[in-house]
């Protein structure tokens, strides 16, 4: 396939103690649309700056196909970043500052002309140029900064939350505008986001972070079928997380009851997270059910009901498009791939409790409430009916 | 309306000691000082004043420079520092303006005269004194030490604005130092150094104080000049049309000054 273009090996960065990268690894084909997933402060812009070459890592290597470029600047590297915030040159206009770079390659005048004409018709801003850059719009001043990497013909386009500052309606059009631009053109785009969705639209590949740490690095489907750890099911989606046991390849049990799922290769009787998306639980008659629970909660999401329904004190976030009114007994049915099942790892228990999500929500952050049997323990491994 | 009422105080002011003078200046420039009655010949003189207009347009030119180019790199390292550094170097550049104009200027007359400080110590190593007083390099020295700050201050203050991702994208666009330098910061700090330039230069173009102390006979400025016609030769109408010709270049210099910041975004101030 596509051959490797930027690796960083055993990438480390600390400020003063503070960890913020702790020895990333990873590498990025070329052509590929990669994205840098995580919440805020869980590394990725550190990362993205590290290949663009405004920070150097504090241990470790970044090589570019095959080269190290630890210490090559900016503006000898053949990247190119597309800033938070756009960061476009006030004093230009909008010809200027798409010209900008070419010019400090002394190009000979028609070229530029040629190449500026060239990427206004990419990014769909013809007869903009002798605006300034402060009369455009935020999706337009997007299209500018986008415009003024890609002229130079990078290798790889860097994007650090392109998206950031515009509104959903915006952001939708440009995230299937930067897909085109990314085909259009050929470049690989390293893409900075906290937002799961539009990871999920845009990527080949994501690179889920969290805390300095590479979490999972995946297809988006992958991502969301397969996720490794606790962190990565909540991070990406809704997930009902729950504890288990793999009592046999292919079958574990939750709340006592065993189930039929598709994953093997645990030891017997590993205690295990068990994921099951919202989506993917059937509503049944009660007695029809693999679980009954009692319905708490219910919310008009346009396409679907999100219902919350109580499990033995354990609160399942629920999505389907059958009306249940609050009280409802209902029993649910779960098919065999419907299950994920992952390792323990230093997030089990952390996610995937919906207790916080219910009409209770108050009571439930208010300390001095008697919280009783409401807050599933996940230091006890199991509830047992 | 309450806004105005609110400037009143300020607005009457104005009234009494701004546009009142000036018509005074009007009418004194335009009469003869004898027969108070209507003449040209105040502005006409003009003619007998033309080297010393030079020579003050010359040294205040020379001195705004002088102070510009050593202002512009203090100000972008002030600006790049921590906060806390950072408001105690904007204490030091003030602090000078914190004590008397006359009394800085007498320190350095001090300093500088044949038998001044500076003498006496280069005469204990055998020199003979240096003619450092009383040229024109003692009064640029005298008006480059008494207006940096004013370069210093607006040029700082611009410089603080600019946002740091315009130089980093200007280098990841492929911008060596010195290219972020001409190509991003200092057409950025345009308006900064319009008004540097001008809250340098207008008072340096009519300073007397300066020259009297540091300069010689030689060095004589308009200033000194409008001076002496109030205090020493008795004739106010000469006076005020010099100080009428003094304002219009000035303005004029202003406003060739700021046909450089264009349309640089930023309210640059005008005289």
């Amino acid at each position: 396939m596509s051959k490797e273009l930027i690796r960083l090996v055993n990438c480390r960065m600390a400020f003063d103690n503070e960890v913020i990268l702790n020895d990333i690894n990873l590498y990025i084909n070329d052509k590929e649309f990669l994205t840098l997933l995580g919440p805020s402060g869980c590394g990725k812009t550190t990362t993205l700056r590290i290949i663009g070459g405004f920070l150097t890592p504090t241990s470790g290597d970044v090589l570019f196909e095959g080269v190290r470029i630890n210490d090559v600047p900016p503006h000898k590297r053949r990247v190119n970043t597309v800033f938070q915030r756009y960061a476009l040159f006030p004093h230009l206009d909008v010809y200027e500052n798409i010209a900008f770079g070419l010019r400090l390659k002394k190009l000979p005048e028609k070229e530029i002309d040629a190449r500026v004409t060239e990427m206004l018709e990419v990014v769909s801003l013809k007869g903009f140029q002798n605006r300034s850059v402060s009369s455009l719009s935020g999706g337009q001043q997007q299209r500018v900064a986008i415009a003024r990497a890609l002229v130079l013909r990078p290798e790889v386009l860097l994007l650090d939350e392109p998206l950031g500052a515009l509104d959903l309606r915006l952001r939708k059009d440009m995230q299937q505008e930067l897909k085109r631009i990314q085909q259009q053109m050929g470049i690989t785009f390293i893409y900075v986001t906290h937002d799961q969705e539009e990871a999920l639209a845009m990527s080949d590949t994501v690179v889920v972070m969290n805390e300095g740490i590479i979490q999972q690095i995946g297809s988006p489907e992958a991502i969301y079928n397969e996720p490794k750890n606790a962190f990565v099911a909540d991070f990406i989606g809704e997930s009902n997380i729950l504890d288990g046991i793999m009592r046999a390849d292919r079958c574990v049990e939750i709340f006592g009851r065993r189930f039929a799922c598709v994953d093997s290769g645990f030891a017997p009787n590993e205690p295990v997270d068990v994921v099951i998306r919202p989506e993917d639980v059937d509503i049944v008659p009660p007695d029809a059910g693999h679980l009954c629970g009692d319905v708490t909660s219910v919310t008009f999401k346009g396409m679907n009901y999100d219902i919350i329904v109580d499990f033995a004190g354990f609160k399942w976030l629920i999505q389907t498009s059958d009306y249940c009114p609050v009280g409802a007994h209902i029993g649910i049915r779960i098919e065999p791939d419907g299950i994920h099942v992952m390792k323990k790892s230093v997030y089990s228990g952390m996610f995937g409790d919906y207790s916080s999500y219910s009409a209770e929500y108050d009571e439930i952050n208010d300390p001095d409430a008697d919280l009783g049997e409401e807050v599933f323990d996940p230091g006890d491994g199991e509830v047992v009916k | 309306m309450k806004r105005t009422a609110l400037a009143a105080p300020y607005l009457v002011w104005m009234g009494l000691f701004t546009i009142i003078p000036l018509c005074i200046v009007f009418y004194f420039a335009f009469t003869d000082s004898v027969t108070g009655s209507f003449t040209l010949i105040n502005l006409l003189s003009i003619g007998n004043y033309i080297p010393i207009f030079l020579r003050s347009i010359w040294l205040a030119l020379v001195s705004t420079v002088i102070c510009f180019v050593l202002a512009y790199p203090v100000a972008w390292f002030i600006a790049g520092c921590s906060p806390l550094k950072r408001r105690f170097l904007y204490m030091l550049v003030m602090l000078p303006m914190c004590m008397s104009f006359l009394l800085r200027t007498l320190a350095w007359v001090a300093l500088l005269e044949d038998t001044g400080i500076l003498n006496q110590i280069i005469g204990l190593l055998g020199i003979s004194p240096l003619p450092m007083i009383r040229t024109d390099g003692a009064v640029i020295l005298g008006m480059v030490y008494n207006y940096l700050p004013y370069m210093i201050l607006p040029l700082y203050s611009v410089l603080l604005k600019i946002d740091h991702r315009l130089i980093e994208a200007a280098q990841d666009l492929g911008c060596s130092h010195a290219q972020v330098l001409r190509r991003v910061i200092f057409p950025l700090s345009v308006p900064g150094i319009v008004s540097g330039f001008t809250m340098v230069f207008v008072p340096a173009v009519s300073t007397f104080y300066i020259s009297q102390k540091m300069g010689s006979s030689g060095t004589t400025l308009i200033g000194d000049v409008i001076e002496s016609q109030f205090k020493a030769a008795y004739n106010p109408n000469l006076g005020a049309a010099l100080s009428l010709i003094l304002m219009v270049m000035v303005f004029i210099c202003v406003a060739i000054m700021n046909r450089f910041s264009h349309d640089g975004g930023e309210e640059v101030i005008t005289l």
